[in-house]
């Protein structure tokens, strides 16, 4: 309440006592708004995550892809790039503003361009995280408490002995005899639409699982010494598997989730699936405003407080980035 | 420079030449005083129904499983042969709570007050936006019409309590009520926030930037105190709400498991896991204690100034006042625990949450006792506005005692989810704030349609609604006291309770005549419009700026230059002064000092 200082003396009177438009005000206490809805979603997180403080998933064996190069293990260096791409956008805008203070068009028009760009970059980026996260590469079976049981085997690695993660595909048995039937309503049996059948039943993954010895089963809880996810013995993953896999899942969505709790998929999803909304309005706004300034409307208003509004929106969505990309890719 | 020079002078023009056309005057009005007409209006109506909601459910409170040809005509096909039925019992209680909450009481009372006061009161033209403020207008009036279309949705509409706690509205399948009726809860709430975000942004920007000359942050009335603060606690509060909200719908329509976890439904298995409702109702409860508030504050706000201005005497502490609206808005947001006693809450957590409750009732006193000692050798006036004024301080200190042992844990949970609750949270921010938006209506309607409103009916209408309102909800404590629970559609089946089958119908015969009763002020103010007395300038004789401008409305507020400003809002019987009163715009006289507030 900085306005209550005013005590005392009186000031000047029927416009901007606090030297701002109303426009610029109204973009400020918005954003308190929007801060709160993000606030309320990211203590959701928090509290959720917090609840499954034993089995959330490891952002760095999640989020390991990098485009174009496969099979590479590089946690995080996508992220990174899409987030120093908002930051730079967050930059160029600083600078469009600035040009816009000097009422320089030009400087203002590139600016505003490279700024669109970076938000498109970052859009077109998280379109590819969220489909390598869809799509997923290793697979897992669900349990029917809900847990997920993961493959792998321990390598040599720098002298040590690291759990590396085997995808099911490679060495589940495909039992190519088996009968399904096909649930048709011309065949009589009643039917529910249920997508597509998993690719594998558990009983092929068993078999596979017998077949290699080396193979051992990776749980989803988290060994609180050593902070890594706990793996089974060779006999009590054979256990665990036969007793309580249920369903074969590869990557994410809604529902179920191979890289752990289903709540992380479900936030995931819905956090930066909320953001990138954010996002998408901004490049839509920041488009408009763009082409305003190539048509020379602020130009003749001698005023690019537009730019400047913009401006506002857009930094709080690159703010808002940061505390997703902290509390979801970094702790 | 010269942009605002310009606007200064198309602002001075307002007045004179403005082509209006029925369209833009009545319809999409962007006068500040015409919407606010369109909020009391549609508040009203809404207020109506959520009214007859009340009383029909009371009805069957009192007599349950008895025919009734009200509900037969009113309800069809809910009540076969006049018996109501109990799903729509709880779709009734559900939608009178969400109706009274954010339709009457927030819309239609911040929605207009804080429309028509916060430019006549500062000094200004018009709002700082009179599109969006048209915009937030209309979408108010959208979401009304979702949710009342919501009533004649086939399975009935939502049911699950206002405040929608999962899993009965985040399963569309777990009672007649969270299906579709549900999704129109939903959506119409969500294009409630939007409106009321609309609003809030408004308000605080034109408090802000809007004041005429020497009107500071300290010579602003109380009631533009009380308006600023309630739409900062609206843009704070209401964004959480849409938060849950938004989680909800992902969870009813797109499987996730947010709010949701291992659940049967009719034998299924469903497949979410994980989820808690006590997150739902944190997020809710972060709105929902306060929205409380935001119900309230604009009400203190028009009482503060009906009371100073109707006991002749300057409102006793004015800072203190604003100070205690500040505490309240920043506790409103620490306190939503209290309502989650018995949430499976970890009961630390409880004794965290009673220790910021009980803090509340400090500022919550201290504007009491201020009201109280304005009054104290006043010149008192007493009408109607000022009635129902007092009657606010009487329902608030009523309900603020019983919100002392609410907010305590130990205490709270033996009357939690009983009668006692219903009774305190009515007296003190329903009816409470219902006084509020009486009285302010009382002292405002000459500035709104420049007529008085008869003043015998409004001694009629204030003394049996107060009477009445105070039979219904003073039993209710001891009812609550004696276990009996709230939302119940029948206590018949619990011998238990039996003994107060009688106190229920002594409840309900109040709750008839206490709401028949509002169509004496129904008539009152719908007559008088067109045959009230015509209003002077300044019927109540008080200081604020709204008085300085002509009966007539005109576009722009002041047909000339807008009034500045020289002393506080509350300059009653001022020594030195001829009159007993001193309007702000008046010059200080020569070696006068303006009070020290």
């Amino acid at each position: 309440m900085s306005t209550a200082v005013v005590e005392g003396k009186t000031w000047g009177g029927a416009n901007e006592p606090l030297k701002a438009s109303y426009g610029k005000m109204m973009m400020w206490f918005f954003i308190v708004s929007d801060a709160l809805t993000f606030s309320g979603f990211l203590a959701a997180y928090g509290f959720s995550r917090f609840k499954f403080i034993d089995a959330w998933p490891i952002a760095d064996e999640v989020f390991t892809h990098f485009p174009f190069l496969h099979g590479v293990n590089a946690p995080m260096y996508y992220v990174a790039f899409m987030t120093f791409i908002l930051i730079m956008s967050s930059v160029t805008m600083v600078l469009a503003v600035d040009a816009g203070h000097h009422l320089n068009k030009g400087k203002v028009t590139i600016y505003m361009f490279l700024t669109v760009i970076g938000g498109i970059i970052f859009l077109g980026s998280q379109a590819w995280e969220w489909n390598t996260f869809i799509k997923g590469e290793y697979g897992a079976v669900q349990t029917k408490g809900g847990n997920i049981l993961q493959f792998g085997e321990y390598v040599e690695q720098d002298g040590e002995q690291v759990f590396k993660r085997i995808a099911v595909k490679d060495f589940a048995v495909v039992d190519t005899h088996k009968e399904r039937t096909a649930h048709e309503s011309k065949n009589g049996i009643w039917f529910q639409s249920e997508g597509a059948l998993p690719a594998f039943d558990v009983n092929e993954i068993y078999k596979g699982l017998e077949a290699h010895e080396n193979i051992l089963v990776r749980t989803h809880y988290i060994d609180e010494e050593t902070g890594d996810k706990i793996v089974l013995s060779r006999d009590h993953s054979l256990k665990a598997l036969k007793n309580n896999g249920t369903l074969y899942v590869e990557g994410a969505n809604l529902h179920v989730n191979e890289y752990g709790a289903p709540l992380f998929a479900d936030f995931f999803f819905f956090i930066t699936g909320f953001h990138g909304f954010h996002v998408l309005s901004g490049v839509i706004i920041n488009i408009i405003i763009f082409f305003n300034v190539l048509l020379g409307t602020y130009e003749r208003r001698k005023s690019y407080e537009m730019v400047e509004k913009v401006g506002l929106y857009w930094h709080f969505v690159d703010l808002v980035w940061v505390f997703v990309f902290t509390f979801f890719y970094l702790v | 420079m010269s942009a605002h020079a310009d606007t200064h002078a198309h602002d001075d023009d307002h007045g004179h030449h403005h082509k209006e056309t029925f369209v833009t005057k009545y319809i999409f009005s962007q006068d500040h005083k015409m919407i606010a007409k369109q909020y009391l209006v549609t508040g009203t109506i809404m207020g109506v129904i959520g009214i007859l909601m009340s009383m029909m459910f009371r009805m069957q409170i009192a007599w349950p499983e008895e025919p009734n040809v009200l509900f037969e005509a009113l309800l069809g096909k809910w009540a076969p042969g006049g018996v109501m039925d109990a799903d729509i019992y709880l779709a009734l209680v559900t939608i009178h709570g969400t109706i009274m909450v954010f339709f009457v009481l927030t819309a239609g009372l911040s929605g207009t007050f804080s429309n028509l006061l916060i430019p006549l009161q500062i000094g200004a033209r018009d709002m700082a936006s009179g599109f969006l403020n048209m915009v937030s207008y209309w979408l108010f009036f959208l979401s009304s019409i979702i949710m009342l279309i919501s009533l004649f949705v086939e399975a009935g509409p939502a049911a699950a309590g206002w405040t929608i706690y999962p899993p009965l509205s985040a399963l569309p399948m777990a009672q007649g009520g969270s299906g579709m009726g549900m999704t129109l809860w939903l959506v119409s709430m969500a294009i409630f926030i939007a409106s009321s975000l609309l609003g809030s942004l408004n308000y605080v920007v034109t408090v802000l930037n809007l004041r005429t000359k020497g009107m500071s942050m300290t010579r602003l009335p109380l009631t533009i105190w009380a308006f600023f603060v309630t739409a900062i606690i609206g843009i704070v509060s209401f964004p959480v709400l849409l938060s849950a909200a938004l989680l909800l719908i992902m969870d009813r329509s797109f499987g996730t498991s947010f709010f949701l976890s291992d659940i049967f439904i009719q034998g299924e298995v469903l497949h979410y896991q994980g989820g808690s409702p006590v997150l739902f109702e944190h997020l809710f409860w972060f709105l929902g204690h306060p929205e409380v508030y935001i119900v309230i504050l604009p009400a203190m706000g028009l009482v503060s100034e009906i009371m100073a201005s109707n006991s002749r005497k300057p409102i006793f502490g004015y800072r203190a006042m604003i100070t205690s609206i500040l505490a309240i808005a920043f506790l409103s947001t620490i306190v939503w625990g209290h309502h989650m006693f018995v949430s499976g809450m970890n009961p630390f957590l409880g004794s965290v949450f009673t220790f910021t409750t009980l803090l509340i009732a400090i500022p919550s006193a201290v504007k009491a006792f201020n009201w109280i000692t304005t009054l104290w050798k006043g010149n008192l006036q007493m009408n109607p506005a000022m009635l129902f004024s007092i009657g606010f301080v009487s329902t608030f200190i009523t309900g603020g005692l019983t919100g002392i042992i609410l907010g305590d844990s130990a205490l709270d949970i033996n009357v939690h989810d009983t009668y006692f609750v219903i009774a305190h949270f009515h007296l003190v921010m329903g009816i409470s704030a219902l006084y509020g938006m009486f009285a302010g209506i009382y002292h405002w309607y000459p500035k709104m349609y420049g007529r008085m409103l008869n003043k015998n009916l409004g001694y009629i209408h204030f003394w049996i609604t107060a009477v009445c309102a105070y039979g219904v909800f003073f039993p209710m404590h001891f009812i609550g006291m004696a276990g009996l629970p709230r939302r119940y559609y029948t206590n018949s089946n619990f011998p238990l309770f039996d003994d107060l089958a009688n106190v229920n119908v002594v409840i309900t015969i109040f709750a008839l005549i206490g709401g028949v009763v509002q169509l004496i002020y129904l008539y009152n103010f719908f007559a008088s419009m067109y045959y009230g007395k015509k209003a002077e300038q300044n019927p109540w004789k008080a200081t604020t700026l709204e008085w300085t401008t002509p009966v007539e409305h005109v576009h722009g507020n002041w047909p000339g230059e807008i009034p500045h400003v020289y002393r506080w809002a509350y300059d009653y019987s001022k020594p030195g002064h001829d009159v007993d009163f001193v309007p702000q715009n008046v010059p200080l006289m020569e070696g006068e000092e303006e009070l020290q507030h």
